[in-house]
């Protein structure tokens, strides 16, 4: 067990071994325990949201504290936890293992890529405690508050310029490894389907990044300089800032799940032990979606005023985005059949992600339609849909990841009966704290308030009881996956009996991964 | 000996490196394309003002580091062909013009800049927004548009530096000029972004 990558005799002593390496393997542990620490930031931020919204009528904080509150939820959780999520920790981890390389291109970028973001990550948690206060327009920032309010916003926005642009250099380092990085007969064709799924969201986090790097320095520049591009006063066209935003705003949303998916795909056939079904289908749609994405920003902006014209070809190609995910979900189900099926943790996970992203995909064609937008456009509902795709979705599929490249990481097994508690406890209190949003939202409740009329209090109540037994269910899971670092069993290094390559090296891996590069000659799925 | 052989054992990738620098220079594109996209927006909007401001431009200065970047780009390359041929004094020589030529350009936007301020005629300034929506645009553009352009002129000329440094001590060479010639590339996409700005602020009169 001594020989890893935990043990490497580098240049630096001690923590500093950690915070100046260029080991791909230590800085996806680095981005792992800042990203888990920003998510328990963001529950905590969304617990005492939800105990505010008990009941009509009764209060325990200031609607401008609520106002920071859902602010700091959804800047938290977007660009400190989920968008970074499993691109920088597991992809950092898991990629050049699986395409049998010793690190990725540019490992001194890629440390440049963890200090920009925790540069970032400080900005953002310090515009909390000076001037003004913590921003309060919204993860979104719109315009024109978001020039008037006193509150942090320079720094804030400054801070997540900095996430922004670590993000677009680590899409540059991905998707230049696995270009020139693979292992001599790993074929386009043989590359496992997370290593897909990552590079499709490099795609996205190169390209789409840049016009939200753009976008908040411009906002830093109206707010100090008054310059006047969104401000009607002087000519400017505030709608012109929300097309600016959700240009990245939505391919933002696909970095967050393609990797999720590509997880999912990659664990299916270890528990049912079958070759995938639809390879290609299941790349191409990866691509499909990463592409297709860059096309439907509009759909956040139905009743902004823009011209009927436009909102139909964003609603069309809103739902033309929805096929290839589409056709992920039939092949998943297809690869299962006749299978022999292990329902251990990571496979529970991929089974909740599948029903919990599907629901949330479903709602997402109601709400792209625009007929029912008008209605539930800045409601519950809305809430509800994202909270399904994005929790349901990218996070549930980042716990089957975690719990799935857990013994190859740490080197040990977590307790089987906790995780599968954990995923029971977790999954009732996320549809109870989530699903009555949908109903309330439907009802007519509206978002970021920090009250509501009496008639909404049933399904606020069930939400906020909800939140206790996710947040319980969150407790049990990382005490197992942390007791676990400690006392688990050692796994061995190939536990699952998986066929992909990051399984046949040691567990936890060698400094330099593998002894010899390996030479594929099949593709990575094939079990019978 | 494969290429990835020689990336695994060598820790030297060319295509790799030269790779790594076209996908972040998309990248440029896309955060300048944000701001031709205001501009196009406000153009669009606002077309007899944008022609008589434009009309307000040095035209002459404006010409002038035009040719300056042009001419610095041409030493840019004459730096990388010098060391691609081992010499080395000649490319250090080149490196140095080229810094010089983006200095100039730094100086010529100054002295531009400065003169428009005198004028009143800043991002919130009375007499600007006297002037008129269309106007305050132009100028709201002419100097975010310019001034991050300016930004990344002068990364370039540290980048510059760097390899000239690195040149100097001959960790830059003949076998290994890969840094040289991606710095270049950068600098050519300043050059060339440079090359757009130009008739849309100075030559639409």
């Amino acid at each position: 067990m001594e020989n890893n990558f935990y043990h490497t005799k580098g240049k630096f002593p001690g923590i500093l071994g950690w915070l100046f390496t260029t080991d791909h393997k230590r800085i996806g542990l680095l981005y792992l325990g800042a990203t888990l620490s920003f998510f328990f930031v963001g529950v905590m931020l969304g617990l005492t949201m939800r105990l505010e919204l008990i009941r009509s009528g009764m209060h325990i904080i200031s609607a401008q504290t609520y106002n920071a509150l859902f602010t700091l939820h959804g800047v938290v959780m977007v660009f400190l936890f989920v968008i970074p999520g499993i691109p920088a920790s597991l992809g950092n981890f898991i990629l050049p293992l699986q395409i049998g390389a010793r690190d990725v291109a540019f490992p001194k970028i890629n440390l440049l890529s963890w200090w920009l973001f925790m540069a970032g990550a400080a900005c953002a948690v310090t515009s909390l405690f000076t001037g003004s206060g913590p921003p309060d327009t919204g993860w979104t920032f719109y315009i024109p508050y978001s020039i008037r309010t006193t509150t942090n916003v320079s720094l804030a926005v400054f801070g997540v310029f900095l996430i922004g642009f670590s993000s677009t250099l680590t899409g540059m380092n991905f998707l230049t490894t696995i270009h020139r990085m693979r292992a001599p007969g790993m074929t386009w064709k043989r590359m496992p389907l997370f290593t897909w799924s990552v590079y499709a969201t490099a795609w996205i986090q190169l390209l789409a990044t840049p016009v939200l790097a753009i976008t908040l320095t411009l906002i830093i520049l109206e707010r100090y300089l008054g310059v006047g591009f969104f401000d009607p006063a002087k000519g400017g066209d505030p709608i012109l800032f929300e097309h600016m935003f959700w240009i990245y705003s939505h391919p933002a949303v696909y970095i967050m799940i393609l990797p999720a998916m590509g997880a999912v795909t990659d664990i299916i056939p270890v528990f049912t032990r079958r070759n995938i079904f639809g390879y290609t289908a299941i790349a191409a749609s990866s691509l499909a979606i990463a592409f297709v994405g860059y096309l439907v920003w509009g759909h956040h902006m139905f009743t902004s005023g823009m011209s009927d014209t436009a909102r139909i070809i964003f609603s069309l190609l809103t739902f033309i985005v929805a096929v290839p995910s589409g056709v992920k979900v039939f092949n998943w189900i297809a690869s299962m059949y006749k299978g022999s099926i292990r329902l251990d943790a990571p496979f529970l996970y991929v089974l909740g992600f599948i029903f919990l992203f599907s629901i949330g995909g479903l709602t997402g064609l109601m709400i792209g339609a625009l007929s029912t937008n008008l209605h539930v456009h800045g409601t519950y509902f809305i809430v509800a849909h994202f909270h399904y795709v994005i929790f349901g979705g990218a996070v549930f599929g980042f716990f089957a990841a975690l719990h799935y490249w857990y013994p190859k990481i740490t080197g040990r097994m977590y307790e089987e009966h906790l995780a599968k508690l954990a995923f029971a406890v977790l999954f009732i209190g996320f549809n109870m704290l989530y699903f009555s949003m949908f109903i309330a939202g439907w009802e007519g409740m509206p978002r970021r308030y920090y009250d509501y009329l009496p008639r909404f209090n049933t399904p606020n109540l069930i939400s906020t009881i909800g939140s206790w037994v996710l947040a319980m269910g969150l407790v049990i899971l990382f005490y197992n996956l942390i007791h676990s670092l400690l006392s688990g069993e050692e796994s061995g290094n190939n536990p699952w009996e998986a066929a992909t390559l990051e399984w046949q090296t040691t567990s936890p891996p060698l400094t330099e991964n593998f002894e010899t590069i390996p030479e594929v000659t099949k593709g990575p799925y094939q079990y019978r | 000996m494969t290429t990835q052989e020689t990336a695994h054992t060598q820790h030297r990738d060319y295509t790799g490196a030269k790779l790594g620098m076209w996908f972040f220079l998309f990248t440029e594109i896309l955060l300048f394309g944000g701001m031709f996209l205001l501009y196009a927006v406000y153009r669009v909007k606002f077309a007899a003002d944008f022609h008589e401001a434009g009309k307000e431009m040095n035209l002459l200065l404006g010409a002038a580091n035009t040719v300056i970047l042009l001419t610095s780009s041409l030493t840019m390359v004459l730096a990388i062909s010098a060391i691609k041929q081992g010499q080395r004094t000649r490319s250090i020589a080149f490196q140095s013009a080229t810094i010089l030529l983006g200095l100039v350009f730094l100086a010529n936007k100054y002295f531009e800049w400065t003169g428009h301020i005198q004028h009143g005629l800043y991002p919130s300034a009375p007499e600007l927004l006297a002037r008129g929506n269309g106007t305050t645009l132009f100028y709201g553009l002419y100097y975010v548009m310019t001034g991050i352009h300016g930004l990344h002129v002068v990364i370039g000329v540290g980048m510059i530096g760097f390899v000239l440094v690195l040149t100097l001590r001959k960790t830059v060479t003949s076998a290994d000029y890969v840094k040289l010639e991606n710095t270049g590339l950068f600098w050519h996409l300043v050059d060339i972004i440079w090359i757009y700005l130009f008739p849309l602020f100075y030559l639409i009169a």
